[in-house]
């Protein structure tokens, strides 16, 4: 087999394919009127939040060798957690800080009992999927909860001028978008430059390994688990910035759109491979395929085998990639 | 400085239930000393070693480390105390690069940020020191030969200047070009002081590799001193307790028919050209050096690889396109060197592994009769003498040398007429070994017909009728046992102008 230049730049730098694959969307939908224009740019990027920064968390599961089933629900329990925060008149900043240390909790429970009780993480998370919703539906009564439109909690994901009190521009994406960003870049170093980060693929790629190492295996794990929990929280701010309520219902199966967006970036579910840069490409690639089909006018069903489709191709070129190097 | 002490453990004792692993061990090595730590499988040399690396703690006794009491509890605490170990299966994490590789878990780092500038220049420190300045330092670890590997444990072991280094089997992977380097390393690490116990059943190393050895037999020490002064049969029956005649015990066989003939066959990457016949009632040999292509070769000849060119046929037909299956329908065994991965299921009991290839003797409409299956298992337990507690016990739970009888047992319950198999003794004990050598023996007089995969060149001189020798994926030469010696097979293996 002849290896050609490009398959040779794959096989080093593996954020090639997912970008790649972003650039043909993209031009995909790019003859599509008012694909291409900025105000839908911004749309396509809001719509992306959600998905992003709770694949920041579960990038790191991943890469550690684990998976985290619990993520729509821990959303919907933060997003009613916010809610009643934001009904009970707190400022901004505490609502935030109460759904963060609410993610957090769910992410605590996860990490001990996955790294104390060495439980497999798939079980664990799908048991825990069932509490936080169950958590979010006895905190919001069953029924969404709602509060003061005018909190400043909804500009996180909103242009002001749609709410109605401005006059700025629609195509400035909103705060989170920049949140978002910042956040993927921060835990992106994290991520290669920090011990903690290194450990974390260390234990994805050979944990018995990083165990003789004397990495702390289990401390590591459970603080993976915990700050996903968080970004989940932050997640959660979002999902009740852009909806404007706490709905306990919101964001089934979210889980599965994170998952998919990391695994299209490049990491495998065995662990020990994947990045925050590509977990972000995967978000886009995804929601900018459901953005474009929708402009075209293709049905619901055709963005659902779509994207489906484009999961099981993006893992499979990866393996061929992986093939290629060995 | 030559003689101070450098690690004391004196009168070790060690239980597992009713089970004592360990019963008043004394062990001794000094600095710049190379100690050999010998015995049979179960003898204790793992425990021995679990201890003084903090895995486990003993029950009883003395350890002194540089004169002082030294009760490490963690892996952690054993290396920063200067103990490093090199386990048998190589311990790295395959994503990650040599560099990080080497110093992981004692990355330089500043308020948990890695300071890479300062990483590379003790990675590289390390492998320089190692003479393998040329080691890719980027690269990650699965893209790198199974030798370089090595130099990255060993690499690793030499962080944080450790002066005690535990290798246990370094060489059950390695070629004999490796084996070289590896033992200028260790001569290199000895003249600088360090202290290396070196755990290894062939013998041959530790004879020339060793300062000093320590025999234990049945958590015993049953012998010590300087490996000068004993003789190679004495170490076997130190190790053994009992005479071993022969280690590789006659069976006499004569040479049939062909049953295997293998022209010109070529794989996708290796093998590029190999030919050999195969006869009843023959075991033939195939000898080379790691990345020879010997496996390929005969994962081709199973129908595991796909075949690029050439052609394979089993009692004059052409199979050359086949899948396992097929193969086994010939009546070709399959004994993978991998014996965890892919040799047996670990998790699943003795009766299952030795019986999964052929149900049909005790299935009817596809329903097992169990009573009959544990019936052939034990026939095949007996007829090997494999040492288990009982048929539903899961395999992972026996030593290296039952497993691989195991294995062996499943090919000789399929009634299979050629075994093929791939290093077959390789990391089991010298008496486990012997039986095996044993078992082959028996085959070849049964008239089946058998190949024999090794890297140790005295077990395939002393069992095969016919060696091979294989060289880039070309089957050099083969020709009878008494025309070759091991000089010859080495230098056709290296290529004969050995370039490297």
């Amino acid at each position: 087999m002849k290896e050609t230049k490009l398959s040779k730049y794959a096989s080093q730098y593996p954020i090639i394919g997912p970008v790649l694959g972003l650039v043909l969307v993209v031009l995909l939908f790019s003859k599509t009127r008012g694909f291409l224009t900025p105000n839908n740019i911004t749309i396509i990027l809001t719509q992306t939040v959600i998905v992003i920064i709770a694949a920041l968390g579960m990038t790191k599961i991943i890469v550690s060798g684990g998976i985290d089933l619990s993520v729509g629900a821990v959303v919907a329990f933060t997003s009613v957690l916010g809610a009643h925060a934001v009904s009970e008149g707190l400022p901004m900043v505490l609502v935030i800080i109460i759904a963060l240390i609410g993610g957090g909790l769910f992410g605590l429970i996860n990490g001990t009992i996955i790294a104390g009780f060495k439980m497999n993480p798939f079980i664990v998370t799908l048991g825990m999927m069932g509490v936080a919703r169950g958590a979010s539906k006895w905190l919001g009564k069953n029924q969404t909860v709602n509060y003061d439109t005018e909190s400043s909690i909804n500009f996180l994901m909103n242009n002001p001028s749609q709410i109605g009190s401005n006059e700025i521009p629609l195509w400035l994406p909103p705060i989170g978008v920049v949140v978002a960003l910042f956040m993927a870049a921060v835990i992106s170093t994290v991520m290669n430059k920090t011990v903690f980060g290194r450990h974390i693929y260390a234990i994805g790629s050979n944990e018995a390994t990083a165990r003789l190492c004397g990495i702390r295996t289990e401390l590591t794990k459970l603080k993976v688990y915990l700050f996903a929990g968080m970004l989940y929280g932050l997640a959660g701010v979002m999902q009740l910035s852009r909806l404007q309520q706490g709905d306990p219902t919101v964001a089934i199966g979210l889980e599965l759109d994170v998952i998919a967006a990391v695994v299209i970036g490049g990491a495998s579910l065995s662990g020990g491979t994947g990045s925050i840069f590509g977990a972000v490409i995967g978000a886009l690639i995804m929601a900018t395929l459901r953005n474009g089909s929708d402009q075209v006018g293709w049905p619901n069903y055709a963005q659902e085998i779509i994207i489906g489709l484009v999961i099981v191709l993006a893992v499979g070129l990866d393996r061929l990639r992986q093939r290629r190097i060995n | 400085m030559e003689n101070t002490v450098r690690l004391q453990m004196r009168g070790v004792c060690k239980h597992f239930g009713a089970t004592r692993a360990l019963n008043n061990v004394n062990f001794e090595i000094k600095q710049g000393e190379v100690h050999a730590l010998i015995g049979e499988n179960g003898a204790g040399k793992s425990t021995l070693m679990k201890i003084l690396s903090g895995a486990y703690s003993p029950d009883k006794g003395d350890i002194l480390l540089e004169g002082k009491p030294f009760a490490p509890g963690n892996p952690l605490h054993a290396r920063k105390s200067g103990i490093a170990m090199i386990y048998q299966e190589l311990t790295l994490t395959p994503h990650l690069s040599a560099e990080e590789n080497i110093l992981l878990g004692e990355e330089p780092s500043r308020y948990g940020w890695i300071d890479s500038t300062k990483r590379r220049q003790l990675a590289q420190e390390a492998v320089n020191n190692l003479n393998y300045s040329h080691l890719p330092l980027d690269k990650p670890v699965h893209l790198l030969s199974l030798a370089e590997q090595q130099v990255i444990e060993i690499a690793r072991a030499s962080i944080g200047s450790a002066q005690l280094i535990i290798m246990d089997e370094p060489t059950s992977s390695l070629s004999n070009v490796d084996v070289a380097n590896l033992f200028s390393i260790i001569k290199k690490l000895r003249n600088q002081g360090a202290s290396i116990i070196y755990i290894s059943h062939f013998l041959e190393e530790c004879q020339e590799i060793a300062d000093q050895y320590t025999v234990l037999r049945d958590g015993v020490t049953v012998g010590n001193g300087s490996m000068s002064d004993v003789s190679f049969s004495e170490l076997i029956h130190l190790m053994v307790g009992r005479e071993i005649n022969e280690i590789f015990p006659e069976s006499p066989h004569t040479i049939g028919e062909t049953v295997m003939e293998v022209c010109n066959l070529a794989g996708s990457r290796k093998p590029s050209s190999v030919n050999f016949n195969l006869h009843k009632g023959e075991i033939f040999g195939i000898a080379g050096l790691v990345g020879a292509g010997r496996t390929e070769t005969v994962r081709a000849c199973f129908g595991l690889d796909d075949v690029e060119e050439g052609s394979i046929f089993i009692y004059g037909s052409d199979k050359t396109h086949s899948i396992p299956q097929k193969r086994l329908d010939d009546g070709v065994g399959f004994l993978s060197e991998n014996r965890k991965e892919e040799g047996l299921m670990l998790n699943r009991n003795v009766a299952e592994n030795l019986t999964t290839t052929n149900y049909s003797r005790f299935t009817r409409w596809g329903f097992i009769d169990k009573v009959k299956q544990h019936t052939s298992a034990k026939q095949m337990i007996d007829r090997l003498d494999i040492k288990i507690r009982e048929l539903s016990q899961s395999v992972n739970e026996l030593s290296g040398g039952n497993q691989q009888k195991i294995s062996l047992g499943r090919l000789l319950h399929h009634n299979a007429e050629i075994y093929i198999l791939d290093e077959p003794t390789r990391g089991i004990d010298i008496a486990s070994k012997s039986e095996i050598y044993k078992i082959m023996g028996e085959l070849a007089n049964e008239g089946k017909a058998v190949i024999f995969i090794s890297s140790y060149l005295p077990e395939l001189l002393g069992v095969c009728d016919t060696i091979g020798v294989m060289c880039r994926g070309v089957m050099q030469e083969s020709r009878p046992k008494a025309e070759w010696t091991e000089d010859e097979i080495l230098s056709v293996a290296i290529g004969q102008q050995a370039d490297d």
